[in-house]
């Protein structure tokens, strides 16, 4: 090797061992998820969650005065607490989250109460078709169609890991739609909007699709 | 320190006597533009990035565009500065660097050795930098073209886009240490504003640049006067 391919040598292994990452780095992920504690991955975050918040701030949960809305098609509008959620048959889940940006978390644990519970105790008419979900950060919401919302591993969670749903991570109740890209599952849930048409939410009115199954939508065909 | 209080080492003096010029104005451009698009890129990609500032900041979506509009504007400030700068300067940079002879190797091992116009560990700054820049171009656009098309979603895109990030401010940490603070390299920045660095500073840590520098004049000087 002459004194002129080492050095190029040298930049071309980095830059091989850079693109060959973006195929090869699941496992590295994987390691890394384990290896560092959640502590360090909650400031730098390594593998698995990442908080994203469009806002001009991320909303702050009162138990005293946090409720949860149900307006729109229902016999008259409802309004739940904490409490009155909890008091709803349990669901219990595991399922992993997948974000349109490309990371994923596997295994996590959800508990909660499915749509099809508080659909029926808010006395949802028979005409409603779509969900529109409310977020406190404002102005953020996303909809589901009413057969979409219906699927079994569909949840509205307050629970996550074992424990309430955190501050980054929705505190206190979000929407956990699995089979979906993670912009549907909406945080900081307030506000239920039943209607019969689902609405443009806040990522599609940037360009992303309604309809965000995993691996099958946001196609630059569509 | 003490080596620029030193006088001159007793030699034929050079035809330009106290400066000599160590990057043209192609140069300093593309240094500069690097350098304030990778300040903006690592502003708003850590807002992107920390929880703690995303959560402070927010409006992820006009933070998202910015990143991504400065990393559209870096690359054409790159293609605008390939085609109306000095190609054959910055060939002839591109060969320096990628060759690491024999002196090199020594200087890197700790040991006195005579440089050229980038010493050992100015070459492996820039082959990381340029390298670091393809990496970050390249997973920044599977990020970007990953969510309007999940068939570009790659479980290390992300991954490598981070790692990225941590050993560039590495990278950047020492370089503005030597560049800014460490004694007997600090001299260096004025080759980076102005163009033109001490001749004598430039003749004790970059000898053999010196050399070839005066080799290249008295050679020129030959030519004409013939």
């Amino acid at each position: 090797m002459d004194d002129r391919t080492i050095g190029r040598a040298g930049f071309l292994g980095v830059l091989g061992l850079g693109a060959a990452g973006l195929f090869l780095a699941k496992d590295a992920t994987g390691l890394l998820d384990r290896a560092v504690p959640q502590s360090v991955a909650n400031i730098v975050p390594s593998a698995g969650w990442r908080i994203y918040t469009i806002g001009s701030s991320m909303p702050t949960f009162d138990p005293a005065t946090y409720r949860l809305e149900v307006t729109g098609l229902v016999g008259s509008p409802a309004s739940y607490t904490l409490a009155d959620l909890k008091a709803m048959p349990r669901a219990d889940q595991v399922s992993d989250f997948h974000c349109v940006t490309g990371w994923s978390v596997s295994d996590v644990r959800w508990a909660g109460v499915r749509l099809a519970d508080v659909l029926e105790r808010a006395g949802a008419k028979s005409n409603v078709a779509a969900l529109n979900f409310v977020s406190a950060e404002t102005p953020y919401e996303d909809s589901l169609t009413l057969e979409q919302a219906l699927l079994p591993d569909v949840m509205l969670a307050y629970e996550m890991d074992g424990g309430p749903i955190s501050r980054p991570h929705g505190a206190p109740v979000r929407l956990v739609m699995p089979q979906m890209y993670g912009y549907k599952s909406v945080k900081w849930v307030n506000r239920i909007e039943l209607g019969t048409v689902a609405q443009p939410g806040y990522w599609e009115q940037n360009g992303y699709d309604a309809d965000a199954w995993l691996g099958k939508s946001n196609g630059l065909s569509s | 320190m003490a080596s620029l209080l030193e006088p001159a080492l007793p030699d034929t003096p050079l035809t330009s006597p106290a400066r000599i010029e160590r990057f043209t104005l192609t140069e300093r451009a593309l240094h500069w533009m690097h350098a304030s698009a990778f300040f903006a890129l690592l502003a708003t990609g850590m807002i992107l990035y920390l929880p703690a500032l995303s959560t402070i900041v927010s409006r992820r979506h006009l933070v998202k565009n910015v990143h991504l509009w400065v990393a559209v504007a870096w690359a054409i400030a790159l293609v605008v500065i390939l085609i109306v700068g000095n190609r054959k300067r910055l060939a002839e940079d591109w060969r320096e660097i990628e060759t690491i002879d024999r002196d090199d190797r020594r200087w890197l091992r700790g040991r006195k050795a005579p440089q050229g116009r980038f010493n050992a560990g100015q070459k492996i700054n820039a082959l990381l930098t340029i390298a670091f820049a393809m990496l970050f171009a390249l997973s920044g656009f599977f990020l970007w073209l990953g969510e309007r098309d999940h068939r570009f979603i790659f479980a290390g895109t992300g991954t490598v886009h981070d790692a990225l990030t941590f050993a560039s401010i590495g990278l950047l940490v020492g370089h503005l240490y030597l560049a800014l603070i460490h004694p007997s390299t600090r001299h260096a920045l004025r080759g980076m504003t102005a163009g033109d660095v001490d001749e004598a500073w430039a003749r004790k840590h970059h000898a053999k640049w010196v050399e070839a520098e005066r080799d290249r004049l008295a050679s020129r000087h030959e030519h004409t006067s013939h």
